[in-house]
């Protein structure tokens, strides 16, 4: 009997030996898996049951976790949420959180690999872990002023300091109020979700990051930097200056924005044609310079790439592979060309810096919960874009520009302002998205700044980036000027 | 007889006479051992149950770590019994059930913390009583069989009394369906009871009485075929009732744990009996044909294979009776991770019946990978004593006997865990010792109390060949 007795053992080991491996794939080979599957709650309530971190925007708290007595232990509550939601994000019992609530969820809710030890000690001392808190690089000023300015129009206004890349303010209107998405009730959640989904101009969106318009004529410094670069063109190249242009190979027309010719005389210059924004003869300039070259250029500013800050940027667009007219048409913003709002605000800080592109970043700081610093943000050289020359020529047009030309309206008394507005065509009855673009001051440029008003600011087709998107600049700057 | 024994017959010859002296005399090592292990034993369940106060309650509640020392008390009088009545009985057997039963307890209690259930409503103050009283049985079954060849002599009053119980829940007005499953009985509105648990010893008696009896008409005779000789057709009788009976167990029961349990324990003991491969391979292919048709035309047991291959599909999950349970049960050991995450700082209760047939993955979620395989290693030994008593056994009653108890527990740990572990498809059936259930404890008890007597017997008897 003995020797079938060693056969049973051994069957009896092999069983044994299936239900180590198998605990050991899903303990350990399969847990990551299982624990990113969105059906499991208990990674839901693990975010929960942490005292998460802080966001802060100038030292002050604009989401923290308070602790309440049920299953989740703490109500994440977001102060003034209108204001930072698209800062912020928000936090779902039942979903995926948005904004920096997801971007930095590890770090929030301790779990990320810089936090490992103090898991780790956690688990030794039993102390409940707690997460970093972010330090946003928001200016709550800043940040309050872009809101007050853009009043009730449908759009966004993001300032960044040339310099560093820092976004000081990131505003999209209109906006929803977080706290009711944090709420501990799945059902309310879901009810305010829908709600807000079909509520007229998507607040869930953040437009300063996530929405993309066509530029209009603030693409046009995209297109004149190329031009400059090239070596081929001057601010004093000069182009046939007709009332209106036919389109090669097609039977469109383009006009300047008014109608009539640019200036007046036969020809004109590109910096009088940027000056006062005239489309045609950058139609002409665009088609001379090639896609290409437009392209190059958008790209060296970061079109046709998504980016992080850490919240992740849709790309804007350069289209890939124009006609002839369109080629013409985007080098006046139009046609497939879209950028978003942060897009915009990189290439005026990028002529401000003396072409050299800094990383646009919305965090300052990581902080432990014991306050010691996790992980700081150095501003970081993405590249040079521009030469300093082409820089500098390019700031003296922009100042030109609002001085003289077509941003009159974010003139400041006793500063020097650049900038340049846009007015974009959506389709043929749809209302415009009006721009501005631009930073001050101009002699050592502090503050960079872009205005985006989507559906035409209640006006139709009537408004235009200086009746509507400067002034909102100009009140931006002056108030973080003056702080 | 050859010559060469004649001394050790002397031996036995001369024990009674100095038995009684020597035996006063002699250390008692196995039981010395025997309580030491008990102690650490006891002192790790005490441990538990603090630890969960404090992981889940962040307090001490004095109640249960009273009626957990009680139960301590009652093994330790286990222990004493053993001292008189089978001193020689194995040491280790006693503190691994102790010790799988009070990690149990200690997971059953975490979790009335979190379904915030207390008094008679608690399951673990239910299984901490249950587990008196499975203990007591031990007692008593120990002092009663004082030799296990008693148990030869009631071969097929045993298995009457087997068939009796397994097919007792169908009788009318005492039968009770539980999830599905109408393996209980009970009295009014209770469902108390799983008779089907003790039948499983019943059996087991019966199959090594039955086998021990007629194993040479059973693996002399038969047509030789494709280098194995196969049964006559007329001693097929057996095997077929026994299948016939898991069949029923499918069917009418509705529980296909039971009938894997049963069948897959004669098969083992009809192996060991004959020596024949060939009647395992009949076996498992009629069992695998009745259960493939089953799967065919049950809807549950296709629901179970469904739930198995596909458990992550949405449309699976979501289903009614769908895979659910399996789900939550794997997204609990996945975040118990390598050494989970401490008792009493989990959340085993998202997972339905996390204190029964969920419990593996309730330990799993809280100790980790290093606590399931603690106690894994914890059944293998304690179907390894049991498998001693096989290799070392003198008579084939006993031998069968106790490697059929042993390979029960090892089968039933098979089709649990590797139900909830997704190795085959899950069948509900206890977790021995660890699941709340009281019939599942007494039964297992009183495995443990016959392992032990016949540990006792093994080692008593002298030795012809060494």
């Amino acid at each position: 009997m003995n020797r079938e007795l060693k056969r049973v053992s051994i069957v009896v080991m092999l069983m044994f030996a299936a239900l180590l491996g198998s605990t050991s794939v899903v303990q350990v080979f399969q847990s990551d898996n299982l624990a990113a599957d969105d059906r499991n709650t208990r990674t839901l309530l693990d975010s929960y049951s942490v005292e998460r971190g802080a966001i802060l925007a100038g030292g002050e708290p604009i989401a923290q976790s308070m602790p309440v007595d049920d299953n989740y232990k703490f109500q994440r509550t977001y102060s003034n949420g209108l204001l930072y939601a698209p800062v912020t994000g928000f936090i779902p019992v039942n979903g995926a959180p948005t904004g920096l609530e997801q971007a930095l969820n590890g770090e929030l809710s301790g779990t990320s690999n810089a936090q490992f030890f103090d898991q780790v000690s956690s688990l030794v001392t039993g102390q409940d872990p707690k997460g970093a808190s972010v330090e946003t690089s928001i200016d709550p000023v800043a940040q309050q002023a872009a809101w007050d300015a853009l009043g009730d129009n449908t759009g966004s206004v993001v300032v960044t300091e040339p310099k560093t890349g820092r976004v000081l303010a990131m505003v999209s209107k209109p906006s929803y109020d977080p706290n009711t998405l944090a709420v501990h009730d799945s059902a309310a959640v879901n009810d305010t979700y829908d709600a807000l989904v079909n509520a007229p101009g998507n607040p869930l969106i953040n437009r300063a990051i996530n929405s993309l318009n066509p530029p209009g004529s603030v693409f046009k410094l995209v297109v004149v930097a190329a031009a400059l670069e090239s070596g081929q063109f001057t601010p004093e190249s000069t182009f046939p200056n007709p009332a209106t242009y036919t389109l090669p190979n097609s039977s469109s027309v383009v006009i300047n924005s008014g109608g009539g010719t640019c200036g007046s005389g036969d020809t004109v210059t590109i910096a009088t044609a940027l000056r006062l924004s005239c489309n045609i003869p950058m139609a002409e300039l665009g088609l001379q310079l090639g896609d290409d070259a437009i392209r190059t250029m958008a790209e060296k500013f970061g079109f046709n790439s998504e980016f992080t800050i850490p919240l992740s940027v849709t790309a804007s667009e350069y289209p890939e592979d124009p006609d002839d007219a369109q080629t013409a048409l985007s080098a006046f913003g139009q046609t497939s060309v879209r950028a978003t709002p942060l897009q915009m605000a990189l290439v005026s800080a990028t002529i401000a810096n003396g072409g050299i592109e800094m990383q646009p970043n919305l965090v300052d700081e990581i902080m432990a919960p014991d306050l010691s610093s996790l992980q700081t943000f150095e501003p970081v050289a993405a590249d040079r874009v521009l030469s300093a020359e082409t820089a500098a020529t390019m700031t003296q047009m922009m100042i030109n520009g609002v001085q003289d030309g077509a941003a009159s309206n974010a003139r400041i008394d006793g500063v020097d302002v650049a900038g340049k507005t846009g007015t974009a065509e959506n389709g043929a009855d749809d209302p415009y998205t009006l721009w501005f673009t631009g930073f001050a001051p101009a002699s050592d440029p502090q503050y960079a700044i872009t205005v985006l008003i989507e559906d035409g600011g209640g006006l139709g087709q009537t408004g235009y980036g200086n009746l509507l998107a400067a002034p909102i600049a100009k009140q931006v700057l002056e108030a973080v000027l003056n702080k | 007889m050859p010559r060469q024994s004649k001394p050790s017959t002397d031996a036995r010859d001369a024990a009674p006479q100095t038995g009684k002296i020597r035996r006063l005399h002699l250390p008692q090592k196995l039981r010395n051992l025997e309580l030491f292990l008990l102690i650490i034993a006891c002192g790790i369940n005490l441990g538990a149950v603090v630890l969960v106060q404090l992981g889940a309650l962040g307090r001490i509640d004095t109640t249960l770590v009273l009626l957990g020392a009680s139960l301590s008390g009652l093994v330790f009088g286990m222990h004493i019994v053993l001292r008189f009545v089978a001193r020689e009985a194995d040491p280790f057997i006693l503190p691994i059930a102790t010790l799988l039963n009070g990690t149990g307890i200690a997971m059953i209690y975490r979790i009335d913390i979190a379904n915030e259930e207390a008094g008679w409503a608690s399951a673990a103050v239910r299984q901490t009583v249950w587990s008196g009283l499975a203990i007591a049985c031990a007692i008593a079954v120990i002092l009663i069989i004082r030799n296990h060849r008693v148990l030869f002599r009631y071969t097929y009053v045993a298995g009457f009394v087997g068939v009796l119980l397994l097919l007792l829940p169908l009788v009318p007005g005492l039968g009770r369906e539980v999830s599905g499953a109408r393996v209980w009985i009970g009295f009014g509105s209770f469902a108390t009871f799983q008779p089907g648990e003790i039948a499983k010893i019943a059996l087991a008696v019966f199959f090594a009485g039955y086998l021990v009896r007629n194993r040479d008409s059973l693996s002399m005779v038969g047509k030789k075929f494709l280098g194995m000789r196969f049964p006559r057709l007329r001693d097929l009788g057996p095997i077929l009732v026994v299948w016939a009976l898991s069949m029923s167990v499918i069917i009418f029961q509705r529980d296909l744990g039971t009938a894997l349990l049963y069948f897959g324990l004669f098969l083992v003991m009809l192996y060991l009996a004959t020596g024949r491969l060939s009647w395992v391979l009949l076996g498992m292919a009629l069992f695998l044909g009745g259960a493939l048709i089953a799967s065919q035309t049950l809807e549950y047991v296709n629901g179970r294979f469904t739930n198995w291959l596909d458990a992550l599909n949405p449309a699976v999950y979501d289903a009614d009776g769908g895979s659910y349970q399996l789900v939550q049960g794997l997204f609990g050991l996945a975040k118990g991770g390598l050494i989970g995450t401490g008792l009493g700082q989990g959340r085993p209760e998202l997972t339905p019946v996390p204190q029964s047939d969920y419990i593996i993955a309730s330990l799993g979620e809280e100790l980790g990978l290093a606590g399931i395989f603690a106690i894994l290693a914890l059944y293998l030994l304690l179907v390894a004593r049991g498998f001693r008593i096989g290799f070392a056994g003198q008579d084939d009653f006993g031998k069968l006997l106790g490697v059929g108890l042993s390979f029960v527990i090892a089968l039933q740990c098979f089709i649990v865990i590797g139900g909830v572990t997704r190795v085959i498809p899950l069948t509900g059936l206890t977790t021995p010792f660890l699941a709340a259930g009281g019939s599942s404890l007494v039964a297992n008890w009183i495995i443990v109390a016959l392992l032990l007597r016949l540990s006792d017997t093994v080692r008593n008897q002298p030795r012809l060949v060494v």
